[in-house]
């Protein structure tokens, strides 16, 4: 192996990790000098004074900044980090417990959002100024502009409180709950190696609205992104010599212009898709869907501080492994980039 | 072509059709807000859904008529004596308790739960600690004398019913010893297990529990009192007051916990669905810190407790979840005291102000938790205490974030809530009334530390009270010590809370008491 080639390795490795390192000391100096008080979490506001103490110290707090900071990066060096106070798990139990229930939302949203975005962004691309346009343009704003707990709260009133043809909020009805052994934590998936079909079409339909909504969300991004891509594309030279050559025009859209824009699509796509497995806090709130973002959450209003700096740097990693993902993409598919 | 989206169509909404399920009969859904849950150990549960938990799994050495808090009845203490000098208590323990796990409850799980709860010395450990136990010396004051009879030697001849009220906390609760050390790991007393691990005699047992997600719990085939009607009780998480009612008027769950007043209002109508309403032990007041240089001139105090829309908080902010009340024992408790001297009076505020030298008023600020009804409430006392010229500045924060400022006795005004810890009058005396060293280093901390309110002699009335032996004259040390609270104390106590529990119609007996372990799912028929 030449020195060049060994040298980007440890030029990433390099950078990852001041990266960590720095996002987990502004975690970690955030979570010390917000005035809350993380004794509180664990022994309440009613303990004695030498009950307090005692999990003060137990908890390290009595140490200098320092030394705390020290502490738990050698701590996460080894993998621990920590218990959270709300469940009495250690935290990365825990995370490995509920993303599962977030990846799976992430990736239903993300399939939806792509299958649904990139050609309506074609069209309206090939299309431009048209009704057709428009409308894709108007269903883009508002899918963009909306708050999504709004029109989580809306669906739910209008899918399943009127027209009752889908399930309210939770993974699964909840007698179901907790009968297939987790093997993968993809419940449609369990379900499926368990056999148990009813309660596959059951987790199917609770994640159809949440996962629309997110996937409503993220194909209003991506028409609009791959609109103006493709706009950019539609207007190059070698697309007017492929149209004189005689290529069929569909061939010079999906094959030529798309292919073209199929990079810059990758990074969007992949960045939405990070976006989305950091927990999409408000969704998965009012759907009462026990992932990252409600876990989060919940961790941060009960000031259960070792859960909050875990999952920051779980969130953290995800981004950080999305982004060299897509430049790695990146490389792969475009030649000027070998 | 046509004929194909039609089969679609109509394969898709067969489908729908079973999707929905209501519960089964024989089980009870609620939604409930279940993440203020750190633990499962009764040494250690002291959080409102908690304490419901405990309630309904284990079994007390003691309960209490929910309806009558004054009569006191065995649970699994049957009978129990009280030796003359008042030190000594000896229980009779009942016989034929099996624990979920088939062991036999007797004297030795008594003594090992109790003795365990100073052992571990976690945050409820001070009910019982109040009584002169420590660590070092349960094993001579917390002792079995057969395999059925305990015995308790307290450090003091306190009022009686003192120790009887604390046995019926959560902390008073009897564990399976066997079952506990069976999973005990480097002394820890089976603490490690236990917090997420189950180890009771109640009517129900522990079947899952997830945190912040959800609850099982199944009707415990031993119990030996009346059999729990309903085989399963499933508690589900849920945050949103609008996603609960939502499920609610769905039928997808049978009962409500946490809907909000505008929830609430929309539901008054619904044939299908009762609203049970209970008054609950905590009351909602505001502290007044005595280092704050205004706050502490004793006709500003008074002038504030005018200044207060009590009776338009009461109709619209709080619309049926609180009551008017004054005092700092809640009705229910004995010796609580009803009197509502206090209402809005503007002209009075500030004929008092003037006297302080005040009469153009001056600045102040209240720390509120992000919460309702507290921001509501906080709201309407800016525009009132504004009439008098007093500009309220209010500090929105998130709980533990003004808690932790209201500790640290930083805070001008704090606007809050407080509820017992067990069912003696004591409890509550001792937060309000009771501030035996007001310096910054104290090691007592109560609610009038907290305020910086120095009063050494309402400290030894308080104090005198509880070791009043005479159950009606100790009652009616209580009513005085209120009445003079009421009006020269730092503490504007406003209402009593109500809790607000919306159930199916069909859902009946779910029995609520004046406090959280009180609550009982035992008889619920549906």
């Amino acid at each position: 192996m030449t020195k060049q080639a060994l040298k980007q390795p440890v030029r990433i490795l390099v950078m990852l990790s001041t990266t960590f390192l720095g996002l987990l000391l502004i975690t970690f100096l955030i979570g010390r000098v917000v005035p809350i008080d993380p004794v509180l979490a664990v022994v309440g506001d009613k303990a004695l004074p030498q009950v307090y103490e005692k999990a003060r110290i137990a908890m390290g707090l009595d140490l200098p900044l320092w030394k705390q900071f020290f502490i738990y990066i050698s701590n996460v060096l080894t993998g621990d980090f920590g218990t959270s106070v709300l469940t009495a798990n250690p935290v990365i139990d825990d995370i490995l417990r509920v993303f599962p229930a977030t990846f799976e939302l992430a990736i239903t949203a993300t399939v939806i959002g792509v299958l649904a975005g990139i050609p309506l962004g074609i069209f309206s691309a090939v299309k431009r100024d048209s009704f057709l346009d428009h409308v894709t343009r108007v269903i883009g704003l508002f899918g963009y502009s909306l708050p999504i707990f709004w029109l989580g709260l809306m669906g739910l009133m209008f899918f399943y409180a009127r027209l009752d043809l889908l399930p309210g909020p939770g993974r699964v009805d909840v007698f179901y709950e907790g009968i297939v052994t987790p093997v993968t934590g993809f419940l449609t998936l369990d379900s499926m190696i368990a056999g148990e079909w009813e309660i596959f079409r059951n987790a199917v339909y609770h994640l159809i609205l949440p996962a629309s909504l997110l996937g409503y969300y993220s194909m209003a991004y991506l028409s609009r992104m791959t609109r103006s891509f493709m706009i950019e594309q539609l207007g190059q030279e070698y697309i007017l010599t492929a149209r004189v050559k005689g290529v069929k025009e569909w061939k010079v859209i999906w094959g030529h212009a798309l292919g073209n824009c199929a990079i810059p699509l990758i990074t969007v796509i992949a960045l939405g898709f990070g976006t989305l497995l950091e927990g999409s806090v408000l969704t998965e709130t009012v759907f009462a869907w026990p992932g990252l973002g409600l876990y989060l959450t919940n961790s941060l209003l009960n000031a259960d501080m070792n859960a909050v700096l875990g999952c920051t740097i779980v969130v953290g990693a995800i981004f950080l492994g999305v982004n060299l993902f897509s430049d790695f993409l990146y490389k792969i598919m475009d030649p000027r980039a070998r | 072509m046509k004929k194909l989206f039609l089969l679609a169509f109509a394969l898709c909404l067969s489908a729908v059709q079973t999707a929905q399920a209501s519960p089964p009969k024989d089980t009870l859904v609620m939604a409930f807000k279940i993440d203020d849950i750190i633990s499962l150990d009764p040494a250690e549960i002291f959080e409102l859904s908690g304490a419901e938990y405990a309630a309904n799994a284990y079994d007390r050495l003691i309960k209490y008529n929910v309806d009558h808090v004054s009569e006191i009845y065995p649970g699994i203490a049957q009978t129990w004596e009280i030796s003359d000098d008042g030190l000594t208590y000896v229980f009779k323990i009942r016989k034929g308790v099996i624990f979920a796990s088939g062991n036999t409850l007797s004297a030795d799980d008594v003594v090992f739960s109790l003795r365990r709860v100073i052992l571990l010395d976690k945050s409820p450990a001070f009910i019982l600690a109040r009584f002169g136990f420590t660590p070092d010396n349960v094993e001579k004051t917390i002792t079995k004398v057969d395999d059925y009879t305990v015995k308790i030697v307290v450090d003091k001849a306190y009022a009686p019913t003192f120790l009887l009220y604390c046995l019926t906390s959560t902390a008073g609760s009897v564990v399976d010893k066997k079952e506990v050390m069976a999973h005990e790991q480097d002394g820890d007393l089976g603490y490690g297990w236990l917090r997420t691990g189950y180890a009771g005699s109640g009517p129900y047992t522990l079947r899952t529990w997830k945190a912040s997600e959800i609850m099982m719990l199944d009707a415990n085939k031993h119990y030996w009192g009346d059999a729990p009607k309903l085989k399963r009780i499933i508690i589900r998480h849920i945050t949103e007051s609008s996603s609960q009612r939502m499920l609610l008027e769905k039928g997808d769950i049978d009962m409500a916990r946490n809907l909000t007043a505008d929830d609430l209002k929309s539901l008054e109508n619904n044939t299908e669905i009762t609203l049970q309403k209970r008054a609950k032990g905590k009351v909602y007041y505001l502290g007044l810190n005595q280092k704050n240089q205004y706050l502490k001139i004793p006709e500003v105090r008074q002038a504030l407790k005018y200044l207060i829309d009590y009776k338009g908080m009461e109709q619209t902010i709080l619309n049926g979840q609180a009551t008017l009340h004054q005092a700092f024992l809640p009705k229910g408790f004995p010796g609580a005291l009803e009197e509502t001297p206090f209402s809005l009076d503007i002209e009075k505020a500030k004929t008092l102000l003037k006297k302080a030298g005040l009469g153009n008023g001056f600045s102040v600020t209240m720390d509120t938790r992000n919460f309702e009804p507290l921001t509501s409430m906080a709201l309407s006392i800016q525009s009132t205490f504004a009439k008098a010229g007093i500009k309220l500045e209010i500090i929105p924060g998130d709980g533990k974030q003004t808690l932790t400022k209201y500790r640290a006795r930083r805070h001008d005004i704090y606007i809050g809530d407080w509820g017992p810890d067990y069912m003696d009058p004591h409890t509550n005396a001792n937060a309000f009334a009771h501030n035996p060293d007001n310096a910054d280093d104290a090691k007592s901390r109560s609610l009038a530390w907290r305020n910086a309110w120095d009063i050494p002699e309402m400290t030894q009335k308080a104090d005198a009270a509880l070791l009043e032996r005479d159950t009606a004259r100790r009652a009616r040390m209580y009513l005085d010590l209120q009445r003079e609270h009421q009006q020269c104390s730092p503490f504007v106590i406003m209402f009593q809370k109500i809790e607000v529990v919306a159930e199916k119609a069909n859902v009946n007996h779910f029995i609520l008491g004046p406090n959280f372990d009180s609550n009982f799912y035992q008889y619920i028929t549906k």
